[in-house]
């Protein structure tokens, strides 16, 4: 019963945060200087498109009727028409989310792969000579500039080498049936492969350093010591007994990871010309497509709100200790 | 916490000086931290003698004695120790007063984030109540907005200048540091000695700032010395995508430069290498001093 009321607890908390993130918004690119209006309405609009996107955002109206219309207009999934693209923002946020989601969770799931055994490794190998040198070589990925690395990996293996295409996703003029038949085709993953490579070489610390710690107090337990008295070989002990239990916490990071791997695609996909959501919001910011970089915006802090909910749950069903506490 | 700073060389020298340095609590027990100060150390020598070592005035587009643009020189190549810009500027000059924007903006944050942080976890902790909830559901808030998008958002409406980002970071992220503070300001002020000093009339200011303020010292350092990092990175990216103050010479707007002139293409490594570098010992600087505030706070994590 406890569990549900504080699921339904959390809910409240993510509608509100939402709300507060929507809210602050508005409020920005309303008191931004220049022409109120200019939130929804390009200049080079013909005078009926404008005359119904002013009845479409009650933008002639009082400021606090705008708010609730604004609101009510978030909640149908209405952020407004794109100056740029001429057409809803939302309908261009949904063809440009499957790229970001693709190129995240790809280099999640190496970065996370590679984390959780070489932590696992490094805890087995503790105070050895590969500690000294694998700790610091992980801090100072951390500390990279991601656009940074993309540019290093990018001269490297793309104007150097030659083996990765520079920028984008397809050749250009490719033109595939589904967005899946893209996703499935050998252009495409040659496409992929730089940008995962730097989102997972920068992404591997946090598991990494994750697994290694909390192996590290994992093999102090009673029942990791118990294994061992039993006279069970050491590599049992470490993976079946320490790793399984270690584990849980580093899952729960994954979802952090994806919110915050949300927002630090902004800069990565730039540097691949990557077309996702952050090149996009960029882009809409420097052209002053004001609704697009709205929308754009509400989406990524959508993703990260509810990352930060599912690792909150996770962290309770994983650890049921945690929600007894 | 034990005073474990009490055998700093500084703390030897009495009077308003030594008061200060032992303030700082410099984590000196540390060979890695140590190592981050020094990296801390050579930057700011940098910073503030940047006119002496600085060949060429950063921004001067160079010629050669023919009145030929001196651009895309290799290091050491005419003179130029890292060679120049496809513009013909003087690309060691550059990375040397690029030091200057990032001490500014990494110091101004740091103490922006750690002051607010500390003084919401403090406030927040210590009256618990409406107070405390307030804080706390502007902190779930804050832990809402992608930070590098809202720079990005900021900047649209702000003119270009690198104290945007010193802005955002104030808005921002406070959060993680105030949090972690109230929780250590719930533990401490059940303590016997600041119930002591309630007992005896202290007031409530002058249990926050002289009983329990002093104790969490460490842990606004520890956010600090990270953010010092997080601001140069996050100016880096900003200037990168073109949103940064293009007067303003610093290792962001290098590597803008360098990207946009196609110093991929022509692989001019020496170009965009170096600035990256720089960032990298700074933010690395950042994690080794924070580490060491981590070992002054709790001792057991030390084996």
């Amino acid at each position: 019963m406890s569990g549900m009321r504080q699921i339904a607890g959390r809910l409240a908390q993510l509608v509100f945060v939402l709300w507060a993130v929507a809210t602050i918004l508005f409020l920005m690119f309303r008191l931004m200087p220049g022409n109120p209006l200019a939130a929804y309405i390009d200049p080079t609009f013909t005078e009926e498109q404008q005359r119904i996107l002013m009845a479409r955002f009650g933008l002639d109206r009082p400021l606090w009727e705008q708010y609730l219309i604004y609101l009510a207009n978030l909640l149908r999934g209405d952020l407004g028409d794109s100056f740029f693209y001429r057409q809803p923002v939302f309908d261009r946020i949904m063809e440009l989310l499957p790229n970001t989601l693709v190129l995240t969770f790809s280099s999640l799931i190496i970065a996370y792969g590679f984390g959780i055994v070489v932590g696992a490794w490094l805890a087995w190998a503790r105070g050895g000579l590969a500690e000294r040198i694998v700790i610091p070589v992980v801090l100072t990925t951390r500390a990279m500039p991601e656009f940074w690395l993309g540019m290093v990996l990018l001269a490297i293996f793309s104007f150097w080498l030659g083996w990765f295409p520079a920028g984008g996703t397809r050749p250009p003029g490719a033109e595939y049936d589904s967005l899946l038949a893209l996703y499935a085709s050998r252009d495409f993953l040659s496409h992929l492969a730089l940008p995962v490579l730097t989102l997972a070489i920068y992404s591997q610390g946090l598991p990494l350093l994750l697994m290694r710690s909390n192996m590290l107090e994992v093999m102090r337990e009673d029942f990791v010591t118990m294994a061992r008295i039993k006279g069970l070989p050491r590599w049992r002990v470490v993976v079946l007994h320490a790793a399984r239990n270690a584990l849980l916490p580093v899952a729960t990071s994954f979802a952090i990871a994806v919110g915050y791997q949300i927002q630090g695609n902004v800069v990565v996909e730039t540097v691949f010309s990557w077309p996702g959501l952050g090149r996009e919001l960029v882009n809409a910011v420097s052209a002053s497509d004001y609704p697009l970089a709205q929308g754009a915006f509400l989406m990524i802090a959508a993703v990260v709100v509810v990352m930060n909910l599912i690792a909150d749950l996770l962290y309770g069903i994983l650890d049921p200790r945690v929600s007894h506490a | 916490m034990p005073e474990a700073m009490d055998a700093s060389p500084g703390a030897a020298a009495g009077g308003l000086a030594g008061r200060l340095w032992r303030g700082l609590r410099l984590p000196l027990g540390d060979p890695l931290a140590v190592f981050g100060l020094m990296i801390y150390v050579l930057f700011i020598l940098t910073a503030v003698f940047a006119d002496q070592l600085a060949t060429h005035d950063p921004t001067e587009i160079l010629y050669t004695p023919d009145y030929d643009l001196a651009a895309d020189r290799r290091p050491g190549e005419d003179g130029y120790i890292l060679g120049t810009t496809s513009l013909g500027r003087d690309i060691w000059s550059q990375l040397v007063y690029g030091s200057r924007s990032a001490l500014l903006i990494g110091l101004t944050a740091a103490v922006m984030v750690a002051l607010i942080g500390t003084l919401v976890g403090l406030v927040a902790g210590y009256f618990g109540g409406w107070v405390d909830a307030v804080l706390m559901r502007l902190a779930d808030i804050a832990f809402g907005i992608p930070f590098l998008p809202f720079v990005i958002v900021l900047s649209a409406f702000l003119e270009p200048s690198i104290w945007n980002v010193v802005l955002a970071m104030a808005l921002v992220l406070w959060r993680d540091t105030g949090r972690v503070i109230r929780s250590q300001v719930l533990s401490l002020r059940t303590r016997a000695y600041v119930e002591a000093a309630r007992v005896c009339g202290s007031s409530d200011l002058k249990i926050v700032f002289r009983h329990i303020a002093p104790n969490i010292l460490p842990l606004s350092f520890l956010y600090g010395s990270i953010a010092i990092g997080w601001a140069i990175l996050t100016e880096a990216s900003i200037s990168f995508l073109g949103f940064g103050d293009p007067d303003t010479i610093s290792w962001g707007t290098m590597l803008q430069d360098a990207y946009a002139s196609q110093a991929l293409s022509t692989r001019a490594f020496h170009w965009f290498v170096p600035p990256g570098l720089c960032i990298i010992l700074v933010v690395v600087a950042g994690f080794l001093v924070s580490r060491g505030y981590e070992e002054i706070l709790f001792p057991k994590l030390k084996e």
